[in-house]
């Protein structure tokens, strides 16, 4: 399931609905993604970043998902699968991303969620835009999250 | 066709969204660019290096020699930071 939204969500409360009842459900991995508070890759420029905002293409983003999900699902023996992406303004320290995937053993739960955030980095259209001390910054592509994803290319 | 910026494409453009009508010989992605590009110094700018935009053709990621068509939503972005 994916679902692209402003409104914060409880990651508790989506991790005990996830999957509930199914009894095949042997294992489930969660990532959880936030707002850092420093700029790049530098934690010594801490509290530079003032929030962030998350623009995406609306249509496209649910679309592009829902294609990652199918994708992930005819490579993994997967129960379930929960995508769940904010936009809008996000202060540091606000959830952004949760991905889930549930199966009946760790090791597709794991590598499941680990292709979908890859993939998602890479496929989804979100643009971020810090608030900065300086002024606000567009964030660049990383060539180490083309990388990540590409992994995946080799594997199934 | 509908043709919609985002990002950084869209404040150096100076809008999101726009209809065009370009002439018929324009058949692909990449010749749309070349015709966008002569209609503002915004534009321009915006789509001077490909090598940092994404093009999609209805909401799927395609190529510079990509067809087009009336009725077509073409997006021009630049590499995706979600997650």
């Amino acid at each position: 399931m994916i679902r692209v939204q402003t409104e914060d969500f409880d990651p508790g409360a989506e991790l005990e609905a996830f999957s509930a009842g199914n009894g095949k459900v042997g294992g489930i991995c969660m990532f959880l993604g936030l707002v850092r508070d420093y700029l790049g890759d530098d934690p010594e420029k801490a509290a530079q970043v003032r929030g962030m905002t998350l623009e995406h293409y609306p249509g496209m983003t649910e679309r592009q998902l829902e294609a990652i999900e199918t994708e992930a699902r005819s490579r993994w023996p997967l129960h379930d699968v929960l995508v769940i992406h904010r936009y809008g303004r996000l202060d540091p320290g606000a959830r952004i991303v949760l991905v889930a995937t549930a199966s009946s053993h760790r090791e597709a739960a794991f590598q499941s969620c680990h292709f979908l955030m890859d993939w998602l980095k890479t496929k989804a259209p979100f643009w971020k835009i810090e608030h900065t001390e300086d002024g606000d910054l567009w964030v660049d592509a990383k060539d180490k999250d083309d990388s990540a994803a590409a992994r995946w290319d080799q594997k199934k | 066709m509908n043709v919609l910026y985002f990002a950084w494409l869209r404040a150096k453009v100076g809008m999101g969204e726009e209809r065009v009508v370009p002439p018929a010989e324009v058949v692909t992605t990449g010749q749309l660019v070349e015709w966008l590009k002569a209609r503002s110094d915004g534009h321009a700018q915006a789509l001077a290096d490909l090598k940092v935009v994404r093009v999609a053709v209805n909401q799927d990621y395609v190529g510079w020699d990509h067809p087009i068509k009336p009725g077509d939503e073409i997006a021009f972005f630049p590499p995706v930071t979600g997650g």
